[in-house]
């Protein structure tokens, strides 16, 4: 589990982050959600110790991140996998490689172990055998981040962090890789928290969304709560689509689940 | 820089990498080292020749100045400054690509310490090489004098042989080999720094990596100076 506690960040003098909040369940799919330049990025950089916060506290299971020297962060950082906007795949590695990357740093399995556990992990994102041996830029987008999912369960995290996986990929793939990183989540007992602004991806598999505005936590619930959550800012934010308003209407009137 | 010549996380990947730059950086550069070489030394007889064509001087002349450019100079700091251009170029863009495309960052969150990953196989790579190529390089610029001797007659082989080895000194072949490692280390260092500090897109891998070749080379030019006032004055 993590846990935010009155976190705030500024880039020179400017306040992006003004006190944040949250908590984030083991076994469960954590959404932050907010508007472009609403501090997504900046959370989950700060959550991640990519940038230092100035003040209020981050707990990793009873562990505060902010006390901790450059080394004891190195060492929680092992525990950590990380699914990035643009997959951040390795160009000069194949695919196999890429995974097998982090057991050759960080774990005492032999190159056996370390190639088997790989060939899980592909195949645990449902990638075929004939693509290990390509490099990343032979491969789709949608692949790409399976590759990359893959990498970031390698070493078995408990912490999983994905940033806009869903950029650039169609509605279908998109909803493959979300209950992808659904299952995952579950069978792994990993808390994972994913930055998206794809309502679609809320719906689907949002456990636990956090809202952002401006800096602020304006709320915290599940998908299941969103259409009645009495919060002003989050329905101009959900329910900005027309779709989407429609949906809600729909909801209204016949009071139908979803 | 504390970071990136710290001890590695692991040794055996650090050697892995060292024997992949090792060829990238080293052995890729061998062709073009060649070619320049062989041309340069077969230009340098020409014009020489050309400058110095008078009874005055002894017949050594030529091979004598081929010598001594290519070992003083030509071998050691023209060359690096041609390979500032490929291999700085080479090692800016790459780790500027890898800043731009979060590929750092990713393996910041592993726990690796990116810098020391990416940038001391690189370093020690190119500094390992290097004198490889300087003493490739000497002896390609001979045999392109040589070949102009031998084809052209332009000077006979014998008058060439004999400028070749007239009053040799080994300690310029140490001097030279000395100074290359030093570039060695400054378009390295200088690269990966300019990829390294990379932010923002494409366009800025471009700018960092022409930054590299600049300032590498002008550092290079410098410190060519400085070197040659100390062991040769
Ligand atoms: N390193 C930085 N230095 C200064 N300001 C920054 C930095 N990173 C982000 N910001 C500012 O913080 C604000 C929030 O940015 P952030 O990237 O977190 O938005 P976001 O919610 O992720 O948006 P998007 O959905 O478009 O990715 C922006 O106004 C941005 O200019
Ligand atoms: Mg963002």
């Amino acid at each position: 589990m993590i846990e935010l506690i009155d976190v705030h960040k500024s880039f020179d003098g400017t306040e992006i982050l003004k006190g944040i909040s949250a908590k984030f369940e083991s076994g469960k799919t954590s959404l932050i959600i907010g508007q472009s330049g609403s501090g997504k990025t900046v959370l989950m950089k700060s959550l991640i110790g990519l940038h230092r916060v100035d003040q209020g506290q981050i707990i990793y299971d009873g562990r505060n991140m902010p006390d901790m020297s450059f080394k004891q962060l190195r060492a929680l950082r092992r525990e950590m996998g990380m699914l990035f906007q643009g997959s951040a795949l390795f160009d000069f590695m194949t695919v196999l490689e890429n995974v097998m990357y982090p057991l050759e740093m960080f774990s005492n399995m032999t190159a056996i172990e370390i190639e088997k556990r790989a060939r899980f992990c592909l195949g645990r994102v449902d990638l075929v055998e004939r693509s290990y041996s390509l490099h990343p830029s032979e491969i789709s987008g949608g692949m790409q981040k399976r590759v990359a999912i893959a990498r970031a369960i390698a070493l078995n995290p408990k912490y999983l962090f994905c940033d806009e996986p869903n950029s650039g990929l169609d509605p279908v793939s998109s909803l493959v890789i979300d209950r992808l990183i659904k299952e995952i989540t579950e069978e792994f007992n990993m808390t994972t928290i994913i930055n998206t602004h794809d309502m679609n991806s809320v719906m689907e598999i949002g456990d636990n969304i956090v809202f952002i505005k401006k800096g602020y936590m304006k709320w915290q619930g599940s998908n299941k709560q969103l259409f009645n959550s009495g919060s002003e800012d989050l329905d101009e934010f959900v329910f900005a689509s027309n779709l989407f308003k429609a949906v809600k209407d729909a909801h209204e009137k016949h009071g139908a689940s979803i | 820089m504390y970071r990136v010549f710290g001890k590695p996380d692991k040794w055996k990947m650090y050697f892995r990498q060292l024997l992949l730059e090792m060829e990238t950086l080293g052995l890729s550069s061998l062709g073009i080292v060649i070619i320049i070489s062989i041309f340069m030394g077969a230009i340098m007889v020409i014009q020489i020749k050309l400058d110095m064509d008078s009874p005055l001087l002894p017949i050594y002349t030529v091979g004598l100045a081929t010598r001594d450019v290519l070992l003083l100079e030509f071998s050691s700091t023209i060359m690096c400054l041609i390979l500032a251009g490929k291999v700085g170029s080479n090692i800016a863009s790459e780790i500027g690509t890898m800043r731009i495309t979060e590929q750092i960052d990713a393996l910041e969150i592993m726990g690796v310490n990116s810098a020391n990953f990416l940038i001391l196989p690189k370093v020690s790579a190119f500094i390992i090489m290097m004198p490889m190529l300087v003493i490739i390089s000497m002896a390609m610029g001979m045999i392109g004098g040589y070949s102009v001797a031998l084809f052209s007659g332009i000077v006979t082989v014998t008058e060439f042989e004999i400028g070749l080895q007239f009053a040799f000194v080994p300690y310029h072949v140490f001097y030279s080999i000395f100074k290359s490692l030093v570039f060695a280390f400054i378009i390295s260092s200088v690269a990966s720094f300019y990829g390294y500090n990379v932010k923002g897109g494409a366009l800025d891998v471009g700018k960092a990596s022409t930054n590299a070749v600049v300032n590498s080379s002008i550092l290079i030019l410098l410190s060519n100076i400085v070197i040659t006032n100390f062991m040769l004055a």
